[in-house]
């Protein structure tokens, strides 16, 4: 894994897998030894969300911060003020799992002043297979608005290109041609190339080094794992 | 075309645009707000028309007149957005207007909760507006066959100048699956003859209307209506039978539920139980024949239907099954989900009490 600061946000399109990416960089950091702080800040979605998986990450000793309202199925977009204690509590590593689209950065515009005065990184997740995802412009344009909204700057892309359990080494090569396309208009680092592991093995060489092999923790109800 | 990769409410609103579809209408309820949001960004792209309506009653109505001047249109909503549209539900189906109505169902009754339920049941095939009429109501399990069958709705909606219902619920919408959008089966349909696009000094006019005051006269109409009812239902049943041939058990689900009793089949076949899934996937009209098809066979000891309510669609699988097998029942509500353990537990209960 790549040394980051302690303040590391994940962003993307709607649907494109953050929060999957979230829960495994967390539980990843806490297995390093590190102490950590996962906080649900997806104000948009009440469904499949980070703090749904708060058994999994307590077992693995990521504290878990969510929205008021997380979990209890109210629909009501309210953060809790202990959020604001992990920019004055510098000993923990700090993941923020933020909302889909430009919609869902918008809620990282009231913690500008914190994020102002430390260094953080921003992950911009990337799955070419989404809607409205397919183009390095289309790509673009809606990472341009997350920055807008959120008042923060990507510093690192990951590649996170899937059809689910029907992904291919081929999906995820077409998927990194796109990232790259976007890297090198903004020049904005490719960090990752994540997946599931049997198919992150099949990688050709010049790509294994960025490879971020992803265990799923979301489960739909006929999912028997 | 290659598969993308997309939430359930994502994919039915791109199908729509695939249909045909322009116009949509709507007002925002978890959880289909995708389907909304899908078209905000989609339908000016297309060259179609999207409106965040005032209210429900609000996005009925210009889905009435839509419909009426012969456009492909589609509104979205959720249970209680349902309930308000239901009085213009009524009198597109009245006034035969073709359109695709999505319901991402959840729990309810009253405002109740934004979690999946199925507890609509009723409401979507049993009228739900006032007065003698149906939907043609469509019950997807997978977000593939969602996509399909708002392709179908729309032909459908347009062959028999109907409303169409795809009934979905919160798992549904939310979920995400590759999905392809595919033509294989459409249709010839006929020319919108009547519907409201101007006269021109070429033609009588067309009326579009849903109030018939001549007692005599209404009754005709709806007469008429019933006769194309009775089309539907023997051309458009649509059905799915699963390891139904050796069956000790058959479980009756749809949409979400019968994914989990899919689960179920392989639980079940390790404790030596035989289960058969019938998964009705249009919701009205019923595959009734179905279920009396299969309450003939020996093997088969029993019937479960096991739904996200305390019971909606059992009485129409009664009905199929007419008192052929013991039927039983056994459902989640309020947006809880039914998990796969607990339904072997119904299907071990039931086997020993019809075993006795």
């Amino acid at each position: 894994m790549h040394q980051t600061s302690r303040l590391t946000v994940f962003t993307g399109h709607f649907g494109s897998g953050k929060t999957e990416i979230a829960l495994n960089y967390s539980i990843r950091l806490a297995r390093r030894g590190e102490t950590v702080t996962i906080v649900d800040l997806d104000i948009v979605n009440p469904f499949f969300r980070s703090s749904e998986a708060k058994d999994v990450l307590n077992r693995e000793g990521v504290r878990v911060l969510a929205p008021t309202f997380a979990g209890t199925t109210v629909d009501v977009p309210s953060l809790p003020s202990e959020i604001y204690a992990v920019f004055q509590d510098k000993r923990s590593r700090v993941v923020f799992d933020v909302g889909g689209d430009e919609k869902g950065a918008a809620v990282l515009g009231r913690y500008h002043p914190y994020f102002n005065s430390e260094p953080y990184d921003m992950f911009y997740v990337i799955n070419t297979k989404r809607p409205l995802s397919g183009h390095a412009e289309q790509v673009i344009n809606t990472l341009k608005a997350v920055e807008l909204n959120s008042r923060l700057k990507v510093t690192h892309l990951i590649n996170n290109t899937n059809l689910m359990h029907e992904t291919t080494i081929e999906h995820i090569l077409e998927g990194q041609d796109v990232v790259e396309h976007v890297s090198g208009e903004l020049n904005i680092p490719v960090a990752y190339i994540s997946g599931i592991p049997a198919v992150l093995a099949l990688l050709p060489h010049k790509y294994r080094e960025k490879g971020f092999p992803i265990e799923l923790y979301m489960h739909p109800p006929w999912d028997m794992n | 075309m290659s598969k993308v990769l997309m939430k359930g409410n994502e994919a039915i609103a791109e199908a729509a645009i695939r249909a045909g579809c322009r116009y949509f209408f709507g007002y925002p309820i978890t959880p289909q707000n995708e389907i909304p949001a899908y078209m905000a960004k989609r339908m000016p792209e297309t060259g179609g028309c999207f409106i965040q309506a005032e209210s429900e009653v609000s996005a009925i109505n210009m889905v009435y007149g839509a419909a009426g001047a012969g456009a492909r249109v589609m509104t979205s909503s959720s249970s209680p957005g349902i309930s308000l549209k239901q009085e213009g539900i009524s009198y597109m189906a009245a006034a035969e207007l073709p359109c695709v109505i999505v319901n991402m169902v959840r729990g309810g009754p009253g405002l109740g909760g934004i979690q999946p339920a199925q507890s609509d049941y009723f409401q979507a095939t049993k009228g739900g507006g006032h007065g003698d009429y149906h939907l043609v109501v469509l019950a997807p399990s997978t977000i593939q066959e969602a996509a399909d069958l708002v392709i179908e709705g729309f032909d459908i909606a347009d062959q028999y100048r109907n409303p169409v219902m795809i009934l979905g619920d919160g798992i549904l919408g939310q979920m995400m699956e590759p999905v392809e959008f595919r033509f294989s089966n459409r249709r010839e349909l006929p020319p919108k003859t009547w519907a409201t696009t101007g006269h021109t000094g070429e033609r009588p006019r067309n009326i579009i209307n849903s109030l018939i005051i001549d007692p005599q006269a209404l009754e005709d109409h709806v007469n008429r209506i019933y006769q194309k009812y009775g089309h539907i239902m023997k051309n458009e049943v649509k059905v799915e039978c699963c390891n139904c041939d050796n069956a000790d058990i058959i479980v009756a689900a749809y949409g979400t539920t019968s994914r989990i009793v899919k689960s179920v089949i392989y639980l079940a076949r390790q404790e030596g139980i035989d289960v058969g899934l019938i998964r009705p996937i249009t919701l009205w009209p019923f595959p009734a024949n179905e279920f009396s098809r299969w309450a003939d066979r020996q093997h088969v000891k029993a019937f479960l239907t096991v739904e996200m309510s305390t019971g909606q669609m059992v009485e129409d699988v009664r009905l199929g099954v007419n008192g052929k097998k013991p039927v039983f029942f056994y459902g989640r509500t309020g947006g809880m989900v039914p998990e796969p353990s607990a339904i072997l537990e119904e299907i071990k209960k039931v086997m020993r009490s019809v075993m006795k």
